[in-house]
């Protein structure tokens, strides 16, 4: 971390140098640029999406309005700051409601990202928004899965639906469907089992899960620690079902999350929502502006830069 | 399947990207260039080596193609490869199970494959003719206990125990003892995920460490940290803290069976010099293989190698 907290640091001390030269070069910019470059690196944004995007920085820094200020180096990061939010996209942590209930929404992604996890803050997250979640355990792989959403659901007093682990997690969507329906539940969250996005037969499950089921919402879980196999993964979950939407998890950590960027960038699928724990709780919205500073490292010193 | 064929299997992801793309970056090419060493960083920093890490990789072999006169853009593959394996060490690291029992700490953040590791661990120690245990010292996540427990059944060795919510401490305590007087092998102990930036589950590990010890001096002999092969950087500062936090004595490289490359690992070797023990190649019990440097730098790159 504390490597990256000095970014500012490094544009203003490169500017500075020049400051004495009294015009700003475009090889000083190019420098500027590979400091830039290197704290997105580090930051796990992957390379295309950091090749891109320096390309677009570089040609407004190059502009009049970085070159002739006064602080060139703060007015660097501020161009940054501010394409990084553009690139994420505005704030949309709307979950879309069907005319006619139930409401499904299909959780998927690699293994241990976080979709139980998931599925359970959101299902709380969408109770708080007076709307009644049903759960349903599709996951019949992983050891004690069914438990886990089972012992998650009595913890929030929220229904799960499942059929053990006998039947296939088709059958059981199909089943959750006509319980939510039959229990008056308006919405209807499917955990999924964990799979590689590689796995031909796992990922045929769930388009056939989504063929059976339409979900309204297909939500790709991505782990913020996820380095530069984030697009990979997106775009296979993106190219095979249709992405709605991404939920970010482990933020809690100290993880620069430059995944959030390239997954953003591949699918075009808005971040919904962010996971900042283990409990229920842990859940919010995502904020892209934050959500910048973070990849940045440099939450404090945009403040600064707003001052300037 | 022989042990090579099925790691490169298991690799051959990996391998297929890597080798391809240093493959097109050097035919073709007359001369050794810059654009060449910068295509080459960037390789590497597609594999999670991290940006700081390939540039120090690439000084290397900028420094051997001088050394060693090199003209010809096609030795640089071997020159990389040859790299891989200096920084990851020649030798196969093992864990040292003549102790009895022996005490295995396993540990790492949320979701990386602890339990699923331990499972395979048993299964490969159990196979070996040696008794295993288990220890549930996840108290905390939905169900974990059970996950253990299922584990269990399914490799045939017991686990100890205690409610959810209960103090991982005492379930470690306890476990020891049981291994002790049951006269166990290997003793494993799982761990709830715990993000390194937070104290307290640090500290909280750091006990378990310290229970392990009373119960049984010397314990735990062997801490396993547990890495997702998909992770970037982040896992660099993993490594560190819960070094610092436990004493960390090996790694294991989960989930090297999707295309993520795992090369965070050099990174990891670059700052830490702790020895990647074990690897994991999917979900199911023997799919854990002995990390083995040479053959792992050139499964990655491809090269035919007799068992
Ligand atoms: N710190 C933290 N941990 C999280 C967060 N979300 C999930 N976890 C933890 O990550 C681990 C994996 O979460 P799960 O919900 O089981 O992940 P999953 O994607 O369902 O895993 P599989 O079903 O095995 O593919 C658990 O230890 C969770 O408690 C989060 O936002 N922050
Ligand atoms: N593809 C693949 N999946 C793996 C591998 N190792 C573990 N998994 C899967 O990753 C998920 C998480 O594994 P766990 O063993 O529960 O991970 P953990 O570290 O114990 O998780 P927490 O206790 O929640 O922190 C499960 O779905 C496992 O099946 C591997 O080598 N390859
Ligand atoms: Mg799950
Ligand atoms: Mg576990």
């Amino acid at each position: 971390m504390a490597m990256f907290e000095s970014l500012a640091e490094k544009l203003q001390s490169t500017f500075k140098k020049l400051r004495g030269k009294g015009k700003v070069s475009e090889a000083d910019v190019a420098e500027a640029m590979r400091e830039v470059r290197m704290a997105l690196l580090a930051a796990d944004v992957n390379l295309k999406v950091v090749k891109d995007f320096v390309a677009k920085v570089k040609e407004r820094a190059i502009g009049q309005e970085v070159l002739d200020s006064l602080t060139p180096g703060q007015q660097v990061v501020k161009v940054v700051h501010e394409e990084l939010v553009a690139l994420m996209g505005g704030t949309s942590s709307k979950i879309s409601q069907s005319q006619k209930p139930p409401t499904v929404i299909m959780l998927v992604g690699l293994q241990g990202a976080g979709k139980t996890t998931s599925v359970s803050k959101l299902a709380l997250y969408l109770r708080k928004q007076g709307r009644r979640p049903l759960m349903a355990a599709c996951d019949v792989y992983r050891p004690a899965a069914v438990k886990q959403l089972q012992v998650l659901g009595n913890q929030l007093d929220i229904p799960v639906f499942s059929m053990g682990t006998g039947v296939s997690p088709v059958d059981i969507a199909r089943g959750a469907m006509e319980n939510a329906v039959a229990t008056g539940r308006d919405t209807l969250l499917l955990d999924t089992a964990g799979r590689l996005h590689i796995n031909e037969e796992l990922m045929d499950e769930l388009k056939e899960i989504k063929k059976v089921v339409k979900p309204h919402e297909i939500l790709l879980v991505v782990d913020a620690m996820t380095g530069q196999d984030a697009v990979n993964v997106a775009e296979a979950f993106h190219g095979q079902l249709g992405l709605d939407g991404v939920v970010l998890t482990k933020l809690d950590g100290d993880a620069r999350g430059g995944a959030a960027l390239s997954v953003k960038a591949v699918t075009g699928c808005p971040i919904k929502f962010v996971g900042l724990g283990e409990k229920a709780e842990a859940l919010e919205p995502f904020h892209p502006d934050r959500m910048a500073s973070r990849i940045l490292g440099m939450g404090d010193v945009l403040t600064l830069i707003e001052k300037a | 399947m022989g042990f090579f064929n099925k790691l490169k299997e298991g690799l051959s992801r990996t391998r297929q990207n890597l080798v391809q793309k240093v493959e097109q970056l050097v035919t073709g090419r007359q001369h050794i260039d810059e654009e060449l060493y910068e295509e080459l960083e960037e390789v590497l920093i597609s594999a999670d080596v991290g940006a700081e890490m390939a540039l120090q990789m690439v000084e290397g072999l900028r420094k051997k193609v001088k050394e060693q006169k090199i003209g010809d853009p096609g030795e640089l593959k071997r020159l990389l490869q040859e790299e891989i394996v200096e920084l990851l060490g020649q030798e196969t690291a093992v864990v040292d199970i003549s102790k009895k029992p022996t005490v295995v700490l396993v540990v790492g953040v949320n979701g990386v494959g602890k339990t699923t590791t331990i499972a395979k661990l048993a299964h490969r120690w159990k196979s070996e003719g040696r008794k295993v245990l288990l220890a549930a010292g996840d108290t905390f996540r939905a169900a974990a206990i059970d996950q253990l427990e299922i584990w269990g059944q399914r490799v045939g060795v017991d686990v100890i125990r205690h409610q959810e919510g209960s103090d991982p401490g005492a379930v470690a305590y306890d476990a020891a003892q049981a291994a002790i007087s049951r006269g166990a092998d290997i003793l494993l102990v799982d761990t709830a995920g715990r993000l390194h930036n937070k104290n307290h589950l640090m500290n909280e590990l750091s006990k378990v460490g310290r229970v392990l010890d009373r119960a049984l001096p010397g314990a735990p002999h062997e801490i396993l940290l547990v890495l997702d092969a998909t992770t970037g950087q982040n896992a660099v500062t993993q490594a560190r803290l819960f070094g610092e936090a436990v004493g960390v004595t090996g790694l294991v490289l989960t989930k090297l069976d999707g295309t993520a490359k795992g090369g965070v690992i050099l990174a990891i070797q670059g700052e830490l010099n702790v020895p990647v023990k074990f690897i994991g190649i999917g979900e199911a019990m023997d799919d854990l293989r002995i990390f083995e440097p040479q053959q792992f730098a050139k499964a990655l790159f491809g090269q035919e190698e007799a068992e």
